[in-house]
């Protein structure tokens, strides 16, 4: 089955204009969101995430292009109309700490109650089912300022499910989260994507866990533009490196991580069997500024580390071998050599 | 439960009225006020004295305190800062402005001095008032544009009251005599200065102003997220943010130009309301504002006749004593209030 995108933009043009003056933060992006997909919007600070969420939200106009929501321009949507296609979470400071859970999630019912806001029964049943959603139905009653971050945050997503959008934005939903909160709210917002078809966007500087639940990946830098695709295409097309165009940092494709780059001035051969034990010894030496090689003919005179077991390292240099039983041992001998 | 609150705050509310009425500088008998109230013949100054004096007081008290209480409410809210408030902002500092500029320059006056005067006279009084107090409202708006921070925009209110109030004293000094001595009792707060004549126009001015606040109240709810979670909701900021500053500047107006800057109860009674009802849900916290501010004000108008025979007490001598403590105990024990976090 083929889907078509909700969002599709042609050439767009974004940034801010403040009288007279024009700054474009971004022209000629291209770009589609899918419905039933989780995209991650990665880019540096200052790259331009949220000025480009908040296009997409309508919260400020494009500066050229064509940004189409459901086939039509998103300007030509009224505020009403587009409160009921986009559902926005951000990381705004709120003041709804007097309001129950339940009541912060009716606020999400705005667009499609009356002008008094009156809840009726399909209304109520709609929030039950987003707190159910979102894993949150035990502390409905509860204010939400008893909530932890990570409550907190998904009582914000079920606001936006109760609007009943195809699109949701989300700006750095996972920013104040612990890691166990985090990889909940990723994994909440992969199974909303995927059971009620939306299209979820979100910015975050969570690379690891984008990688490992986003569907699509969109790399947003100064020097790059946007780059879209399916996270795997995009990592094994050595895309991740264009994301921050700073030296210094570089991107382990095995092991989806960023990494300071070592400067090496000595150079040590690294063997191990035990892949684990392999990758630990390594990042251990990079921290002291040894640069890594691999067992080949050309190493044979530098100095050589065997990792066999982490309670068994053998050196070998020019002083001849030495078994250090843990890491703490190898480190101090290699700092006063 | 929460009916429960409701019933407590509309019975003593009419006990509270009620009083008024049977309580006052003058003592009269009960049984006189009761057959008074009831259209019986009574003495002719006990008469004029409920019927002319308590009764119109104890309405105005009614609606200047629930006003202001719902203008505090709104500013509490649109400016996401629990200590926001008519007075704090400066903004009844500019309807004094107002005031101070048609009393002193042209010698229009209020309250008891104005019975005789002409409603062109009292209507300079109350335009006044409402142009200082929109504009002072309108300035405060435009800085929350410019500074994110709260407390900064509270001192930026702070400001504008010194300026405002400078601006006053050079007023004063230039002014006759009378002109100060009235501006100065309508300085000091008083709910008499409305007469029976007066009545229906300031009541129905502040019933508008009241009206237009209780239609706001989905978009309030939608603000508490923030402005730009309220975008989202599909409220369109601006106009509302117009909506608001045209409710909270008319109902502060009135009341001010009436009854002279009426201090804290904008302030101190929605927190009350609050923590009463525990939610910051504007579908009943508003009206529970309402319902308080008119219950504050009943009960300080009583509290300003207790010298008796001697004479009134200022209400600007006793809102600060009941609500100075109401604030210091909200701002003491805000970790442990949900609706600051």
């Amino acid at each position: 089955m083929k889907t078509s995108p909700v969002i599709t933009a042609s050439d767009l043009s974004i940034g801010y204009r403040t009288g007279r003056r024009t700054s474009i933060v971004h022209h000629n992006l291209s770009f589609r969101l899918y419905p039933g997909e989780l995209t991650c919007l990665l880019g540096a600070n200052g790259a331009g995430k949220s000025t480009l969420l908040r296009t997409l939200s309508a919260s400020q106009p494009a500066l050229g292009g064509e940004l189409l929501l459901e086939n039509r321009p998103l300007v030509a949507y009224s505020e009403k109309e587009r409160s009921r296609h986009i559902g926005m979470v951000l990381t705004d400071k709120t003041m709804a700490g007097g309001l129950k859970v339940e009541e912060l999630v009716a606020l999400g019912r705005q667009p499609h109650t009356g002008f008094f806001g009156r809840l009726h029964a399909k209304d109520h049943a709609l929030i039950a089912e987003a707190l159910e959603a979102v894993g949150i139905t035990h502390k409905a009653k509860s204010y939400t300022a008893e909530l932890s971050d990570g409550e907190r945050q998904k009582a914000m997503i079920a606001k936006a499910l109760v609007q009943q959008c195809p699109v949701i934005l989300l700006d750095e939903p996972t920013a104040f989260l612990d890691v166990v909160s985090r990889t909940e709210v990723f994994g909440l917002l992969h199974r909303l994507a995927v059971e009620q078809n939306k299209a979820i966007l979100l910015s975050t500087h969570n690379i690891e866990q984008a990688l490992v639940l986003a569907d699509k990946l969109w790399l947003l830098s100064a020097e790059n533009g946007l780059q879209c695709g399916v996270t795997e295409d995009l990592i094994l097309h050595r895309r991740m490196d264009t994301l921050f165009n700073r030296s210094g940092i570089c991107f382990d494709y095995a092991h989806g991580v960023y990494y300071p780059i070592v400067n090496g001035e000595q150079k040590i051969v690294v063997e191990s069997e035990d892949e684990t034990l392999l990758h630990w010894t390594i990042n251990a030496l990079n921290r002291r500024h040894y640069q890594c090689l691999s067992v080949s003919e050309e190493n044979a005179s530098l100095p050589r580390l065997q990792a066999i077991t982490p309670n068994q390292l053998v050196l070998t240099n020019e002083n001849g071998t030495q078994t250090f039983d843990s890491f703490n041992a190898l480190l101090t001998q290699l700092k006063t050599s | 439960m929460k009916c429960r609150i409701f019933w407590y705050i509309v019975s003593l509310l009419c006990v509270l009225f009620a009083a008024n009425l049977f309580w006052g500088s003058v003592r009269i008998p009960f049984r006189s006020v009761l057959s008074i109230l009831l259209g019986e013949e009574e003495k002719a100054t006990w008469t004029y004295i409920v019927l002319q004096t308590r009764l119109p007081q104890a309405i105005t008290a009614l609606f200047a305190g629930a006003s202001l209480a719902v203008a505090g409410l709104m500013l509490q809210t649109v400016f996401a800062n629990p200590l926001a408030g008519p007075s704090i902002l400066g903004i009844d500092s500019g309807a004094s402005l107002g005031v101070a500029l048609v009393m002193l320059l042209f010698g229009g006056s209020v309250g008891r001095i104005t019975a005789g005067l002409s409603v062109s006279g009292y209507m300079a009084v109350i335009t006044g008032a409402f142009i200082g107090a929109t504009l002072i409202l309108g300035l405060i708006i435009f800085f929350s544009t410019l500074v994110r921070s709260n407390v900064m925009l509270l001192i930026i209110g702070i400001m504008m009251g010194y300026i405002t109030s400078s601006a006053i004293s050079l007023l004063n000094f230039f002014a006759t005599a009378e002109g100060v001595f009235s501006y100065v009792m309508w300085g000091m707060g008083d709910f008499s200065g409305v007469s029976v004549a007066q009545l229906p126009f300031f009541c129905g001015l502040l019933l508008a102003g009241l009206l237009l606040a209780l239609l706001l109240i989905k978009p309030l709810n939608a603000l508490l997220l923030g402005e730009r979670y309220a975008e989202n909701l599909g409220v369109n900021v601006k106009r509302i943010r117009i909506l608001l500053l045209l409710s909270t500047g008319l109902l502060t107006a009135v009341a001010t130009a009436f009854c002279g800057p009426i201090a804290f109860i904008g302030l101190a009674v929605p927190h009350v309301a609050r923590l009463l009802l525990g939610s910051s849900n504007h579908n009943l916290l508003l009206p529970l504002t309402l319902l308080c501010g008119a219950m504050t004000a009943l009960l300080c108008n009583l509290i300003s006749v207790l010298p008796g025979t001697a004479g009134v007490i200022p209400l600007n001598a006793i809102t600060p004593v009941l609500g100075a403590p109401v604030i210091i105990y909200v701002i003491v024990n805000q970790r442990k209030i949900q609706y600051f976090h």
